[in-house]
């Protein structure tokens, strides 16, 4: 039994609402307790777990998805919130075949150590580059203030997120 | 989390019609999802707006601003119109939390926004604002980040907003719908003093819903700036904020109107400094002597003295900032 199967046999649930996910261009019928945030929609019932959860509270970054192209906490809302969006998380980023820009910024750039909050970094930079925002590197550390990295590998995400962005030589 | 039921309405008057006490709306879920989760609170129903036509920001016929409740902060912010003619709202915006929480909190959550005081966000303790009656913590406990102006004896929670100090320098109006009908608020009467009710924030009454908040524009030639002092330089809530719109003409303040944040029970507009500084000739003197009047009645508590000084310093920089950019 598939995982979904799994969820929709949870249709007995007082409350449950159904809602239908797009993430990474896949659909997803789901019914689920309201309760669940699209972060734990994703880890949980879905078993998509590059989506990392750290502070659970916004604070941290590392539950970083795109919602319609937006970079969004997906740990401060509720997946019945997003029928019908589009959800795009670090699965739909890159392959290990055919690696985003970015994966491979931060593989040159060794721009990770213990790896938890690079899933929410990635993320993060993905819609900056698509953003307003300067060129310089105070621009970038502002614009990536919402992930925190308690390895401290920042210099190094800023050199790959710049790299991307043309700004290093 | 505590359970609850959940709908979704395309329709505002709807959306009205349905809620009350314990069904409340829920837009971007920044603050809201971080309290339930926490407990402190807990509705028994959740009316989903996010799907109402109140996501446009236009500009009006005298060349002010019409700014739907559901507006996100980063599009607010990011404007052309608002970037050029209103800085101090793109600045205050841009100047609190982060870009991914930006892209959700919308204009009508943000003027809700909650207060970050420890223990109003902890059930363990006693706080007036999330159980009244049980006393407050925060007089004797860590207060450093807390208010020292429009305090009571019952609460001293800072407002943290830095788009509702933007806003009340540009004295918006908040539009609000409820089953009565529809009525409007000034943003100065709109959040309200702690006194001995800090349970109540604002004049919003049970079900009644934000749709828009109108700006006048600024006065031809004035400028505006918003500066925000913190513990670190980015994503932290303000120890002290200043929003400024400023006007001079034949070397005289002709136009001025001061509001701070970080410092306040409510987004705080600082009327005696702005009496002080209109009429006269700006200089670091004048601007010292208008710091001093804005917080003549500051309450610091053990840990926050710091901040009257500090949101002296604040204004007088910021006053210096929008100065020099006139010239």
């Amino acid at each position: 039994m598939s995982i979904e199967q799994k969820q929709m046999e949870g249709t007995a649930m007082p409350g449950a609402v159904p809602v239908k996910l797009i993430i990474n261009s896949q659909e997803h019928v789901l019914k689920l307790d309201p309760r669940t945030t699209l972060l734990d929609c994703l880890r949980e019932n879905l078993n998509i777990t590059g989506t990392k959860k750290g502070c659970d509270h916004g604070q941290c970054g590392a539950c970083t998805v795109h919602i319609n192209g937006r970079r969004v906490n997906s740990c401060l809302t509720l997946a019945v919130m997003h029928d019908s969006d589009e959800i795009t998380t670090v699965e739909g980023l890159g392959t290990p075949e055919n690696l985003h820009p970015l994966q491979d910024a931060f593989i040159e750039c060794d721009a990770y150590q213990c790896g938890y909050c690079t899933s929410g970094q990635l993320m993060s930079a993905a819609a900056l580059l698509k953003e307003e925002c300067g060129v310089h590197d105070a621009d970038v550390r502002e614009a990536m203030s919402g992930n925190i990295c308690r390895c401290g590998a920042y210099n190094n995400i800023l050199d790959a997120i710049q790299m991307v962005r043309g700004n290093r030589k | 989390m505590k359970q609850f039921e959940y709908s979704k309405t395309r329709d505002t008057s709807t959306a009205v019609a349905e809620a009350g006490d314990t069904r409340q709306f829920i837009a971007g879920g920044t603050t809201l999802i971080d309290l339930m989760k926490l407990n402190v609170i807990t509705p028994q129903t959740l009316i989903d707006i996010n799907g109402l036509p109140l996501d446009k920001v236009e500009t009006t016929s005298d060349g002010g601003l019409k700014i739907g409740a559901l507006v996100r902060n980063s599009d607010l912010a990011h404007h052309p119109y608002v970037k050029t003619q209103f800085a101090v709202l793109s600045e205050a915006i841009l100047a609190g939390a982060t870009a991914q929480l930006r892209n959700m909190a919308t204009t009508g959550g943000n003027l809700l926004q909650r207060t970050r005081c420890i223990y109003f966000r902890d059930l363990v303790y006693a706080c007036n604002k999330r159980t009244p009656g049980s006393g407050c913590a925060a007089m004797d406990g860590d207060n450093r980040t807390l208010a020292i102006l429009g305090t009571s004896d019952h609460c001293i929670a800072t407002n943290p907003s830095d788009m509702n100090v933007a806003l009340t320098a540009l004295e918006a109006t908040i539009h609000l719908q409820g089953k009565q009908g529809t009525r409007t608020v000034p943003i100065g009467e709109f959040h309200v003093l702690p006194g001995s009710t800090p349970h109540i924030e604002t004049v919003l009454q049970p079900g009644e819903l934000i749709t828009h908040v109108t700006v006048h524009p600024m006065p031809p030639g004035a400028v505006s700036t918003y500066l925000k002092l913190r513990d670190r330089a980015s994503y932290e809530f303000a120890l002290a904020s200043a929003a400024i719109i400023l006007k001079i003409e034949n070397d005289v303040i002709s136009h001025i109107r001061l509001a701070l944040g970080g410092v306040g029970t409510k987004p705080w507009r600082a009327a005696e400094a702005e009496n002080v500084l209109k009429g006269n000739s700006p200089s670091e003197e004048v601007f010292r002597k208008a710091a001093e009047a804005a917080l003549a009645d500051a309450r610091p508590r053990a840990h926050n003295k710091f901040k009257v000084e500090l949101s002296k310093r604040c204004i007088v920089r910021a006053l210096k900032v929008a100065v020099s950019s006139l010239q």
